[in-house]
């Protein structure tokens, strides 16, 4: 394990933004986003969450596909190349890090299927995972087997008293650790990290969602037809306003549209983030298959909680981030549907 | 406020009970302070559930555009409103979005909604005043305004302030935030179009995100002024932006302008008056022009 003080922690950074563009969680028009490290950015490494997650970084909002030029009768279609450039991201919360192995399941599974820009951008970025010290009132990634004290990644990191502590765990870890050890220092024992562990796991187990775990149960691929039956529905979906907030803020929704962008001398075909939240998701020549909010509701969490698991040998699509239970307009959030349909009621 | 729950939970309790009322259109606690959801309560015991504090944050008139259209043997929905829902509800009257004799509106006292960092609202700090419109009746009276008041019009005279350069660049620095989610455009009780343009496939300027860094810049210019001499300032569009973008200083521009131009006028406080964008008399101001022979001359 290696060390270095906070107060140099600038000189980590100057090091791994050697290797690539290095993402930090930096604040700004008072929010916290993974965006690249330049010095003097406001590095936020105290704030669980970032208002945004990691997701953006390997499957971002909106990327061009392939391009189509017309001259004359011929039409000539290019192709977007595959990302190749090496970058880092420092910061990224345990939730945040299983969120990218839900999306490793969706893109990357189905060797007839790979999504190339995904795994383009998966093997040419390394990820510096944070483990987190102290939960916010919305966390919960307890309830899906993540450990917010032990983060998985490339290289595991902890901030204790004022001290960094640093741990490879892959080989492209490994890599990453020669880069920066020149300004770091060895340590020898983990007392200090593993208290700091414990803390952490204390104040997740006292935090407000911690029995959330038990309504959990009644989910995964057990018995389809009743979940997506129930009576329930109805009223939880009522409140929802239908934006796309919560699947935006996700680290795991996954869904995009593919659209033609005329720009008036050739077509540009994008994709970017759709939300089965829209009235216009997966629209087709007979309509949208979903026609009420009730239906869209029902599907998001059917699809995280039922559908995925069944697909993905029981693994639940939400980590637990808690990033749309503080952005929903109306706060009805995957927490409340759980226990809902779980049989357990609101605190 | 646990005076004026108790209070709400009675009445509420009163109209479900004599049949007067389908449901009740209110908040139900969560998990935490800040996390009530709308709901439309239908039986006396459910009550129990009901919250209303200094979290409590939605708005409930939009939803009556739903509510008061469902058949329910022609009964009425009840639906407390805080004081400046009761602008957006007047909003929705006008406009015909909403059948006055299918609801009862019952305002309820408020003394300022918190943040889940327990901060007084921006809406808030810039009250528009407590006093309630187009109300069947009134729990707990008019709220006080005890904090030291915001000048509504500060943000926008600040940008006004600004260098055209200036301005461009502060807005487009704030949008460079948006993701598109629509949250704005959705709690939104004026943006009650059937199918908005954005949504339509068929409008040719539908689009789900940005096909370039400009286009949601667009989306919220053409949004505010669609919005313009209609928007209640409310400020739940820029209370539920996930991404903090100050949205209701592009309203309230309209809004001081409409203000300076036709004088003084709030939208959805009263029912009857024509609104100064979509009425006309000859004496209406041509902002923008000066009165001269041929072609005008642009002014400042």
């Amino acid at each position: 394990m290696l060390k270095i003080l906070m107060s140099d922690i600038g000189r980590l950074f100057e090091r791994l933004s050697s290797v690539g563009t290095l993402y930090l969680p930096i604040e700004g028009g008072g929010q916290t986003a993974f965006a690249p490290w330049r010095a003097g950015a406001d590095v936020q490494l105290d704030r669980v969450n970032t208002d945004l997650s990691v997701k953006g970084l390997f499957f971002p909002q909106t990327e061009d596909i392939a391009f189509f030029k017309r001259e004359g009768k011929k039409i000539s279609v290019l192709p977007s190349s595959d990302p190749d450039e090496p970058f880092a991201v420092f910061g990224v919360r345990a939730c945040d890090v299983r969120g990218l192995e839900v999306l490793d399941k969706v893109f990357l599974d189905d060797p007839a299927h790979m999504d190339t820009f995904y795994k383009g951008r998966r093997e040419n970025g390394a990820l510096i995972a944070l483990a987190c010290s102290s939960p916010a009132e919305t966390c919960f990634c307890g309830a899906f087997g993540v450990d917010l004290a032990e983060p998985s990644g490339d290289v595991a990191a902890w901030i204790v008293d004022n001290t960094l502590y640093w741990e490879a765990k892959t080989q492209r870890g490994e890599r990453l650790t020669e880069a920066v050890r020149p300004v770091m220092a060895e340590q020898s024992g983990t007392s200090a990290v593993d208290a700091s562990k414990k803390a952490a796991r204390d104040a997740l187990a006292a935090a407000p969602l911690a029995s959330l775990k038990d309504s959990l149960s009644a989910w995964g691929a057990n018995d389809m037809l009743t979940l997506f039956s129930s009576p329930l529905w109805a009223n939880l979906s009522m409140s929802c306003v239908g934006c796309g907030t919560c699947t935006y803020v996700c680290p795991t929704c996954q869904c995009y549209d593919v659209q033609d962008f005329d720009t008036g001398h050739g077509v540009t075909r994008f994709r970017c983030w759709d939300s089965c939240m829209y009235s216009d998701f997966t629209l087709m020549a007979s309509g949208n298959p979903r026609k009420t909010q009730l239906e869209r509701f029902r599907q998001r969490f059917m699809h995280k909680l039922v559908y995925f698991p069944e697909k993905y040998g029981g693994m639940f699509s939400c980590t637990g981030c808690g990033r749309c239970l503080s952005k929903c307009p109306v706060s009805m959030n995957i927490a409340k549907v759980i226990k809902a349909v779980g049989g357990v009621e609101n605190g | 406020m646990q005076n004026v729950r108790e209070l709400m939970i009675k009445k509420a309790g009163e109209m479900l009970s004599s049949g007067e009322v389908y449901g009740v259109l209110a908040w139900e606690r969560g998990d935490f302070a800040c996390d009530q959801t709308p709901a439309l309560f239908t039986s006396p015991e459910s009550l129990s559930r009901l919250a209303y504090d200094e979290f409590t944050a939605p708005m409930l008139s939009k939803y009556l555009i739903n509510e008061a259209k469902k058949p329910n043997e022609g009964k009425k929905v009840m639906v407390f409103l805080k004081p400046c829902d009761t602008y957006n509800f007047g909003h929705l009257l006008s406009e015909h979005k909403v059948e006055r004799d299918r609801v009862y509106a019952v305002g309820v006292a408020c003394s300022g909604i918190f943040s889940r960092e327990k901060t007084l609202l921006e809406k808030c700090l810039a009250c528009k005043g407590m006093e309630f419109h187009h109300c069947d009746e009134v729990i707990g009276g008019e709220g006080k305004i005890t904090w030291d008041k915001l000048d509504r019009f500060a943000g926008v005279e600040m940008i006004e302030s600004m260098t055209p350069s200036e301005r461009f660049e502060f807005w487009r620095g704030e949008l460079s935030r948006c993701i598109r989610c629509n949250a704005c455009r959705n709690v939104c009780p004026v943006c009650s179009c059937v199918k908005c343009v954005f949504d339509n496939p068929g409008s040719g300027v539908m689009s789900k995100s940005n096909a370039d860094e400009f286009e949601e810049n667009m989306f919220h210019i053409i949004r505010a002024f669609h919005v313009a001499g209609r928007c209640t300032d409310c400020g739940e569009c820029s209370r539920v932006c996930p991404r903090n973008i100050p949205l209701h200083l592009l309203n309230r521009k309209f809004i001081k302008d409409v203000n300076a131009l036709f004088g003084p006028y709030q939208a959805g406080a009263s029912l009857d008056d024509a609104s100064p964008l979509t009425s006309y008399s000859v004496n209406d101001p041509e902002p923008g022009y000066k009165d001269k022979a041929k072609g005008g001359e642009r002014v400042a």
